[in-house]
């Protein structure tokens, strides 16, 4: 998929203003965060299954490459054929390929962000192959010829009406408004695409290395359907996606599907091992996985590798409260919200990434929710650090910084600027004790700042410190707005 | 060197060793493993049955007990009527020989098409921790029979009722020791929040899950 994420800036400035964006995003701000606070509350020990999660996912992938060739191995003997990719370019090709080789016309996908990121659907669709979305969220999105915005809720930014004309445009029947008969039209009019598709495309939530497994979770049926009903199954699964045991992946399902949707379980997991054997009555006779890499190895070996235990849910995109304001799309990739602000430039180079390490206020709700303790600020700081040690953010604010920088290490310096500037702080404050406006400074564009109140830190300390030596209360130094 | 080497060799990179794991190393990895440690399990202090029925419900799905198989088509002959289905659908042929047409039922043991609207099954087991079924391919276990018709009819008995996720990967290794092409497991109708993050039951499988439970009467 193509980068956009050098526009953040200019593209969060617009959605801010988009009312429509915010009503959609309603339900997000409060199903979604209030849903999944309830359902942790389910667990009694919903921290010791996070840091049991955060331990397997480390201990994975500091094994890599063990588990990897265990996956294979139990993976070619269950009769599953096991593809390479080192690149999107490469799951293309490799895909493309067996749909010629196999006389593929028509493909059903459930849902694969690797597929996103490598614009499989364009690619095979310029092969001449037919491919549905079946997704309901990313088949809204391919009606309407947009970008995923959620990494679970792909089609979350658009309002229900704006669905309702989608579908009156698309579909050629009567323009619908409720959301469960909009639902059940899809339904209909995706059926038929289950019943004649000639290959399905899934992702993997999880590869399984001790039986060759790869699983997903979906909630609609499509993913049961597009790993069941064609003749071609081709699940598509980052190199990260690999859990040792079964039961990994039982206990860290338990804090998955709570945090991404706020569900004890989702309606469907299915775990697929090998093709349909001579005697099942029924599944695809041919049965690829494709194992990733795509950068993947780039993250392993730099200081984001915890990056890599990511497991999808999308937590930290819903309480983010950049996020929550803007959608996914000013991201400009796949993965939007904290992990995205840390995927992206991860995968397509700092240098594409743009403003997307400062895209959060570094509040750490993401890193709080997060189910496997991907510490995101600390990473987005690390990856703020590498733009200005690359000279990649403007030379004014590396020069800001490096000022602040001598400031803040030297006391004696520190100590009277800050004394200037407090009192600075309260004249600019004025009688409100606002400041209405800082010169270049966005932040006051669509707020007021509160105003110091004319002394600093330290000299709040010194008046206590002393206040409580004599005994005497003293009034603190400083005074309030300005009379 | 193909691509399955340079990306092998790239992780060993990353992972800052130049060859794969040593035999002491593998060995310890494969003893434990081989052992299936659990991760940490929540407290679990219900009745299985009863935690069963109750996640059941709270995930849409309907539930009925009856005490033989036998019982089973009058059974779902009253779910139908009342709910004002019609009286055709297909089961797994374990369930042909079941006297659907003494109950006025037009059951046929065969794969579903497209038009069928109800289908009946029966589980490989079932978890009480979050009322699911667990349903495995095979050659007489049509998945598309709980997949494709608007109902699905799920006969689960008691005794298949275990508590969780891990108990039933123990039971699958000791009863089949390998697993089948698709172990799928079904929480309730489906659904999807999609639009505005609104709910709503039957998108692609599924519109209704009725569930009999069998011999715990």
């Amino acid at each position: 998929m193509q980068v956009r994420s050098a526009d953040f800036k200019t593209a969060a400035a617009q959605k801010l203003g988009d009312e429509q964006l915010y009503r959609a995003l309603t339900g997000l701000r409060t199903r979604m965060v209030g849903g999944r606070a309830i359902a942790i509350q389910e667990l009694d020990n919903f921290e010791e299954i996070r840091e049991a999660a955060r331990a397997v996912r480390d201990f994975t992938l500091a094994n890599l490459d063990h588990f990897l060739e265990l996956f294979e191995r139990n993976a070619l003997a269950s009769g599953a054929h096991v593809h390479w990719a080192e690149t999107g370019e490469d799951v293309n090709r490799i895909v493309l390929d067996i749909a010629r080789e196999t006389g593929v016309r028509k493909i059903i996908k459930s849902k694969s962000m690797l597929g996103e990121e490598s614009a499989l659907n364009e690619f095979l669709e310029a092969g001449g192959i037919e491919v549905r979305e079946t997704d309901l969220g990313e088949y809204i999105i391919q009606e309407a010829r947009e970008r995923p915005s959620h990494i679970i809720a792909p089609a979350i930014h658009r309002t229900k009406e704006q669905v309702a004309d989608l579908f009156a445009a698309r579909h050629g029947l009567p323009r619908k408004d409720d959301i469960a008969q909009m639902t059940h039209e899809a339904r209909a009019v995706l059926r038929p695409h289950f019943l004649t598709a000639d290959m399905g495309i899934s992702g993997a939530n999880f590869l399984v290395a001790e039986t060759g497994t790869a699983m997903i979770v979906t909630n609609e049926g499509n993913g049961r359907m597009t790993t069941t009903l064609p003749p071609v199954h081709v699940a598509i699964a980052g190199i990260e996606k690999v859990l040792p045991t079964l039961e990994d992946v039982a206990f860290i399902l338990r804090l998955l599907t709570r945090s991404a949707t706020g569900q004890s379980i989702s309606n469907y997991l299915s775990f697929t091992t090998g093709p349909k054997g001579a005697e099942d009555a029924d599944g695809p006779h041919q049965f690829h996985i494709v194992i990733v890499d795509s950068g993947r190895t780039r993250i392993l070996g730099s200081a984001l590798r915890e990056a890599l235990r990511c497991i999808r849910c999308g937590a930290c995109m819903n309480h983010c409260p950049v996020y929550q304001n803007i959608g996914g799309h000013p991201y400009g990739w796949v993965y939007p919200g904290p992990i995205g602000a840390v995927l992206t430039p991860a995968y397509v180079g700092l240098e594409q990434a743009g403003d997307l390490p400062n895209a959060a206020t570094l509040c750490n709700q993401c890193g709080v929710v997060c189910p496997v303790k991907i510490p995101l600020p600390d990473l987005m700081r690390k990856l703020r650090e590498e733009q200005i040690e690359r000279k990649l953010r403007p030379f004014s604010e590396r020069a800001a910084l490096k000022l602040w920088a001598l400031a803040a290490s030297h006391p004696a310096l520190y100590a009277p600027l800050m004394r200037i500037a407090a009192r600075l702080g309260r004249w600019l404050g004025g009688k409100a004790g606002q400041i209405r406006r800082l010169p270049g400074n966005a932040w006051t564009r669509g707020r007021d700042m509160p105003a110091p109140r004319g002394a600093t830190f330290r000299e709040l300390y010194a008046a206590r410190a002393q206040a409580r030596t004599t005994g005497e209360l003293k009034p603190a130094p400083n005074k309030g707005p300005r009379a | 060197m193909s691509a399955r080497e340079r990306i092998l060799g790239r992780v060993r990179d990353a992972l800052g060793r130049n060859a794969p794991l040593s035999a002491p190393e593998l060995a310890a990895i494969e003893a434990k493993m081989r052992e299936h440690p659990r991760g940490p399990l929540p407290k679990m202090e219900w009745d299985p049955l009863a935690q069963f029925r109750s996640r059941c419900l709270a995930l849409s799905s309907t539930v009925d007990e009856v005490n033989v198989l036998a019982d089973v088509p009058a059974a779902v002959a009253r779910y139908l009527s009342a709910n004002g289905l019609p009286s055709a659908g297909v089961c797994w042929p374990e369930f042909a020989s079941l006297d659907w047409a003494g109950c006025g039922l037009n059951v046929e043991a065969r794969p579903p098409t497209g038009a069928d609207l109800t289908g009946i099954t029966g589980v490989y087991c079932a978890l009480a921790e979050t009322g699911t079924l667990m349903l495995l391919s095979g050659p007489a276990t049509h998945a598309a029979t709980s997949l494709l018709p608007e109902t699905h009819i799920a006969l689960v008995p008691a005794s298949r009722i275990v508590r969780c996720m891990e108990d039933a990967w123990d039971w699958l290794r000791t009863e089949r020791g390998t697993l089948p092409r698709q172990v799928a497991f079904v929480s309730g109708p489906s659904r999807t929040a999609d639009i505005e993050m609104t709910l709503v039951l039957g998108i692609h499988g599924p519109y209704r899950v009725h569930i009999i439970i069998l011999g715990a009467l």
